[in-house]
């Protein structure tokens, strides 16, 4: 395999943004679950996010729990599809001026073909990828397309993850290293425990790619304590579920700007 | 004499003597063993593999190491072998169907895998699972149930030996089977409902994962079929292997010759390679896989990526899974395990759905002409010999009976009525 010859965008947009001690906040937003979606993506860019992760939903999504399990099922039932968000991404993409990382299981990706996968989501502005059931010793059934398309393979860091796997995470993931906060699905927790601080600092002792943590976050001071021994964290359940609960764009915004001030507060 | 019996019968001297040596990957003397071991990555061919969440690979490894230490232990395989026979009661019979075979012009054989303590072949797999789990020193166990067989069995291995036990079942399946979700009860287990999606096999998996995700620590996933991330798929075919050992030897005795073609209903497909597997090194032995018309994996799915493996899995044309639609609850699975899909590919198995109406005839004419009452997925494999009992006229067929009909009598009795089914039977 051919050593890229530096950071792609996404990484190197996020080692920018974190040079000056800001902590990177990255929200989640199910592609397609409602018809305002993108509207609610372009209004967490506007409240402080450095990157947003797209899910894009999949009928047997086994890392979720049941919060976004829900978004998954209710954007599927309303005949959401790859191509849709993909269609839905375009329309937004130049108004969105932080990079766009694709979350989904292989199985979409596979199916498509990597390739014109690979193709279809650059040609939609996105520049990442995270596929949390393709761990390293399958990743040459999609690495290769994700590669020659210009898209970064973000892969997924356990506290369960030897030291020597780390290691071979952190030099194969691109765009930044995720962390995974617990041993368990996704899904707001009162606390995510003391695993995350200690794979925190397992990983930014070897790496210098952004470290970002996730799983389990539900409100601003639990993300600043989660960012604070990384480089930043990702949210996602605590957003949908103000969104499966009924709040719009702008009240579902409000709620990341509050994570974006714990995170400055520091 | 067919051909197959014919050749069988040549090598039977030499091979008879390996019969007993499960998990045994060694080829008979010019036979390539199509049942050997998985690639180190756990591949069949194309499928298998291991596509979990980073969380599980330090688990599947270890998995993994375990198993392989556990099978080439002799102090594991006794213990194993023992509880087979003085707990679960094996061997299992092998029983000529007189009547049957008269009626179908074909031979029928029946692997008596109903008769095992617990009512099906999955204790075989179950009694290994635990003591591994025991002896990797994880005190919890967790399995995903359909019919309930599985469920049933995993918690009678965990109340065997004391472990603690949660079972996960869509909650469809818990109305389908009551029963059964009474007994895993009654044994101890803590039964949970899967109630996303179809709410059937496909979901307890699901659910049986995100349990593991979160408990890898201290629970073994027992899972219930030759799918699922590398080693299962391998590993619970090799302890299942056990029924397609023990059959060749009973088919040797009784007719001298393998059986012409073995036959077997196939989910996840655990049954199957268990008795295929005993056949590996008897390539004149045809092997038939009987899916259900709704969970044809082989015949209406295509190749793609679910619960850990790459194999064939019915989806919609983005990939989406579908939902399988079954009148037994054990086979409404949209997937099938990898080797089973290696199998279809090269053409050592031949695989066919048979429809819920084949297999309601199936199970009353063997009530009627033997006196058993099958599990409606073993009684697909009976349909699949009904099926094609022109072209099997004066053919030997072995069925791999995989469970008793018990649990699904109330429910055949609502669709058969009043008269039993009277009507129903050979077409």
């Amino acid at each position: 395999m051919t050593e890229p010859a530096g950071p792609g965008p996404l990484e190197a947009h996020l080692r920018r943004r974190r040079e000056g001690g800001r902590k990177l906040l990255v929200p989640y937003v199910t592609g397609g679950l409602d018809e305002r979606w993108t509207e609610l993506l372009r209004a967490m860019v506007a409240a402080g996010a450095d990157a947003v992760e797209v899910g894009i939903p999949f009928s047997d999504p086994v890392m979720d729990g049941p919060t976004i399990q829900e978004a998954s099922l209710r954007a599927l039932a309303r005949g959401t599809t790859p191509a849709s968000i993909l269609a839905d991404l375009r329309a937004v993409a130049a108004d969105v001026d932080v990079p766009l990382v694709a979350m989904t299981y292989f199985n979409l990706v596979f199916r498509a073909g990597p390739e014109r996968f690979a193709a279809e989501a650059v040609a939609a502005g996105i520049a990442g990828v995270i596929l949390p059931d393709v761990p390293m010793e399958e990743l040459g059934e999609w690495e290769p397309a994700g590669q020659a398309a210009g898209l970064e393979t973000v892969l997924l860091a356990s506290p369960l993850s030897s030291d020597e796997r780390l290691a071979l995470l952190c030099d194969r993931s691109q765009g930044f290293v995720y962390g995974v906060n617990l041993l368990g699905v996704t899904g707001e927790r009162a606390s995510v425990g003391g695993a995350a601080g200690v794979l925190a600092k397992r990983l930014k002792a070897i790496t210098d790619t952004p470290v970002i943590m996730g799983f389990g976050v539900s409100d601003g001071e639990q993300a600043r304590a989660i960012a604070a021994p990384a480089d930043g964290v990702v949210v996602a359940s605590a957003i949908m579920r103000r969104v499966l609960d009924g709040a719009g764009p702008e009240e579902a915004a409000t709620f990341v700007a509050d994570l974006r001030a714990a995170l400055d507060r520091g | 004499m067919t051909a197959a019996a014919e050749s069988a019968k040549r090598s039977s001297e030499e091979d008879v003597t390996r019969i007993g040596e499960a998990g045994s990957a060694g080829g008979g003397a010019n036979v390539a063993d199509p049942f050997s071991d998985p690639s180190e990555n756990g591949r069949f061919g194309d499928f298998g593999g291991r596509f979990v969440p980073e969380t599980l690979m330090p688990a599947c490894v270890e998995l993994e190491a375990a198993f392989r230490d556990a099978w080439a232990d002799p102090g594991f395989r006794a213990e194993l072998d023992g509880l087979l026979r003085d707990y679960a009661g094996r061997p299992s019979p092998v029983t000529d169907c007189a009547r049957l075979s008269e009626r179908l012009g074909v031979r029928v054989l029946l692997k008596r895998e109903d008769l095992n303590h617990t009512g099906s072949h999955k204790i075989n797999n179950v009694l290994g699972q635990a003591l591994l789990a025991r002896r990797m020193g994880k005190s919890r166990v967790i399995a995903e149930t359909g019919a309930g067989q599985h469920g049933v069995a995993t918690a009678t291995a965990a109340a065997l030996l004391g472990q603690e036990c949660v079972v996960y079942m869509g909650d469809v399946d818990m109305e389908r089977q009551a029963l059964n979700v009474f007994r895993m009860r009654l044994l101890g287990a803590e039964v949970r409902p899967a109630s996303t999606g179809s709410r059937t096999l496909k979901d307890a998996v699901n659910e049986a994962m995100r349990d593991w995700v979160s408990s890898v620590e201290t629970t073994h996933y027992c899972l219930g079929s030759v799918m699922g991330p590398h080693p299962y798929p391998w590993m619970v075919r090799e302890l299942h292997r056990v029924i397609g050992d023990e059959a060749r030897e009973q088919c040797r005795t009784l007719l001298g010759a393998d059986p012409d073609v073995v036959v077997a209903c196939v989910g996840g497909g655990s049954n199957a390679a268990g008795i295929f597997s005993g056949f590996g090194r008897s390539p004149g032995t045809e092997l038939w896989g009987a899916e259900p018309a709704g969970g044809a994996a082989v015949n209406r799915g295509v190749p793609g990526i679910v619960h850990g493996m790459k194999s064939y899995l019915m989806q919609d044309e983005w990939g989406q899974v579908l939902e399988a639609d079954s009148i037994s609850a054990g086979l409404d699975y949209p997937g099938i395990g990898p080797e089973h899909a290696h199998l279809a590919e090269t053409g050592r198995a031949r695989y066919e759905a048979v429809s819920d109406d084949e297999v309601l005839d199936a199970f009353a004419t063997l009530a009627r002409t033997e006196g058993i009452i099958p599990a409606l997925e073993s009684a697909h494999a009976l349909a699949m010999v009904i099926r094609h009992r022109q072209a099997l006229a004066g053919r030997t067929v072995l069925v791999n009976l995989s469970g008793r009909g018990d649990k699904d009598v109330a429910q055949v009795s609502d669709i058969f009525g009043p008269d039993a089914g009277a009507a129903r039977g050979l077409r």
